[in-house]
């Protein structure tokens, strides 16, 4: 033991904070929170002691999550919210990654003006995204906004995309992947300048075609990176909030699970923070089955990761 | 790493690139036509916003859109002056805030950081995977237990309490950053360091730190960049006083559900958006390497 902590103390002090800060505010509260799954806590008997009350939310069981899997729409009609969590986000990633990496071959060619192509399409991911969700707020209003004005000036159709339809859910979207296109764009770029140009070189001796130079090196180059990048940009968009809340609040059409956590911790009249733990709770296990699912089929592939 | 690579790439480009030329006209001005595009539609809503703060909220929204009408600097006046919202002091919070973040965050993951990067000790590998599980953690199942704690603290409502829980999403993700960041930099220097006497901290603080300030400014980059555009936690945990608030929910109240204040708005997000964008244009160039060093290889 005592040698033990000789050879490592320095590594134990130096991960020491980390290490307390991640207990304290990491596990302990997802601990609790997974009590308060099974309690009836809301803002009327949490413990509070600015007013000297003492907590009186009892142990109700597995209540919230029969009522919540039961897909009851006082409770958030959880299956069609997941499944249109589901369409967020692959919807997301799937334009995200595909746009970003069009970019990034074009970005990685010798073109006049890189540098500065390079800059400008890089201007969403530098603008706070709370500031993006008002700019496209004001361009999506269905009377003056900009957006419905070029549309009905080109004869096309000019529909209510904030209101309560399923365009409001194309609306949020469209944000969505304005805003998280340059992330990938910069990552692939930074992955398509890691392929060594000799293989290119090879393969354009041995008579490949552009497309089979793009499908049989450029891909594989990428793995790497794509498979990191698509895992994140799928994490981050499954709970992506700002954009929603600012740009449609509370609307059911664009409600996806996370939104309605917060609706349901925040916004509603009773503050039902049981209910919103419960999503909470819910939403991680979805991640959790879908990051192992994921790491599995990539180990398949060969891919250590 | 990245060095490597261009001067890598330079030689087939240069040849490809005659090929290049003589392909066809056509397809250069395909390819400069779709990153025109492009970046037309990356610039475009800023733009617009950039126009509309110039013109009075009543003149924001018209029938026939107009780059310039009866545009002035009031909207501007007014926000800096405090006569619309209290902008001074959501900005100051925010800053506040954002700083105090970013200090703790990358002291303690620059510490961590290191540890994982040169040392090897037992309970290694699981913290560095809890670090990446936390990555996975959506606000909504730690918001509620957080209130509670926040409350028990004592301190839910206050600033302080509100840079507690962005630590908690800023610090596993810097310490991941910057375990790749340290590990570019080569181990020789730490032995030098150690045969000249200096202790495993003086190594770290002497001779490493200095030598990752590129990674570090990267990463106080990233750290002050999510708490200065958090929307969530902000609305929920700082109290409803208006002078307590940050701008994304200070913001808020220029879009109220009947009238919406666009003019002003738009002064307002300009004001916010500017420094940001400044700032990103100078740490631009060490992204993509920050990123594909730290992040993206993990």
């Amino acid at each position: 033991m005592r040698r033990f902590l000789d050879r490592h103390w320095y590594a134990y002090a130096m991960v020491l904070p980390v290490v307390v800060v991640i207990a304290v505010l990491v596990l302990l509260p997802l601990a609790q929170g997974v009590f308060f799954t099974f309690t009836n806590i809301n803002e009327g008997n949490i413990a509070n002691p600015v007013l000297d009350r003492a907590a009186t939310y009892a142990v109700v069981g597995l209540d919230n999550y029969l009522h919540v899997l039961s897909g009851d729409p006082s409770y958030g009609s959880f299956w069609s919210t997941l499944v249109r969590t589901l369409i967020w986000t692959f919807g997301c990633v799937f334009f995200h990654y595909t746009i970003g990496l069009v970019l990034a071959l074009l970005l990685n060619r010798q073109v006049r003006g890189r540098t500065v192509y390079r800059v400008l399409l890089i201007l969403p991911w530098a603008v706070p995204a709370f500031i993006s969700a008002f700019a496209w707020k004001y361009m999506f209003n269905a009377q003056y906004g900009i957006i419905n004005q070029v549309l009905r000036a080109v004869g096309l159709p000019d529909p209510v995309w904030l209101g309560q339809s399923d365009w409001a859910l194309v609306a949020v979207m469209i944000v969505n992947i304005w805003l998280g296109v340059p992330f990938m764009m910069v990552a692939l770029l930074g992955g398509l300048q890691a392929i060594p140009g000799d293989l290119y070189e090879a393969a354009e001796m041995d008579g490949a075609s552009a497309w089979q130079r793009f499908r049989h090196v450029t891909l594989p180059g990428l793995q790497s990176v794509s498979s990191t990048v698509v895992l994140l940009g799928i994490i981050w968009t499954f709970n992506m909030f700002a954009v929603i809340y600012l740009i449609t609040g509370p609307n059911p059409n664009t409600r996806i699970l996370v939104t309605y956590a917060f609706e349901r911790f925040f916004s509603g009249a009773s503050r039902d923070y049981a209910v919103a733990s419960t999503y909470g709770v819910l939403i991680l296990s979805v991640l959790l089955v879908f990051a192992s699912v994921y790491r599995r089929a990539l180990r398949k592939q060969g891919e250590v990761w | 790493m990245t060095v490597e690579a261009a001067s890598l790439k330079a030689v087939p480009v240069r040849r490809t690139g005659v090929k290049r030329a003589e392909r066809s006209l056509r397809a250069s001005i395909g390819l400069h036509a779709a990153l025109v595009v492009a970046s037309l539609i990356a610039v475009f809503p800023v733009f617009w916003v950039l126009v509309t703060s110039f013109k009075p909220d009543a003149r924001a929204v018209e029938t026939t859109p107009k780059l310039v009408n009866e545009s002035s600097v009031d909207n501007y006046v007014r926000i800096l002056s405090g006569e619309k919202g209290n902008f001074l002091a959501w900005f100051g919070n925010s800053v506040l805030i954002a700083l105090m973040t970013t200090v703790i965050a990358v002291f303690l993951s620059a510490t961590t950081g290191y540890a994982a990067s040169r040392f090897r000790f037992p309970g290694k590998r699981s913290l560095m995977l809890s670090f990446l599980v936390v990555q996975m953690f959506p606000f909504a199942v730690l918001i509620v237990p957080l209130y509670n704690i926040l409350l028990t603290l004592g301190i839910q409502g206050t600033s302080i309490g509100l840079v507690l829980v962005y630590c908690t999403t800023a610090v596993p993700f810097c310490t991941y950053m910057l375990k790749g960041y340290f590990d570019t930099i080569p181990t020789d220097i730490d032995e030098a360091g150690r045969v000249d006497g200096l202790s495993p901290f003086g190594v770290f603080w002497r001779l490493v730190l200095p030598l990752a300030r590129p990674g570090l400014a990267v990463t106080a980059f990233y750290a002050f960049l999510t708490a200065w555009g958090e929307v969530a936690f902000a609305s929920a945990f700082l109290s409803a006083a208006d002078e307590s608030k940050t701008l994304a929910v200070g913001l808020q109240v220029f879009v109220q559900q009947n009238r919406t204040e666009w003019g002003h708005l738009a002064a307002a997000s300009i004001l916010v958006a500017i420094p940001a964008i400044a700032v990103f244009y100078l740490v631009q160039r060490f992204l993509v390497t920050g990123l594909s060093s730290g992040a993206v290889k993990g």
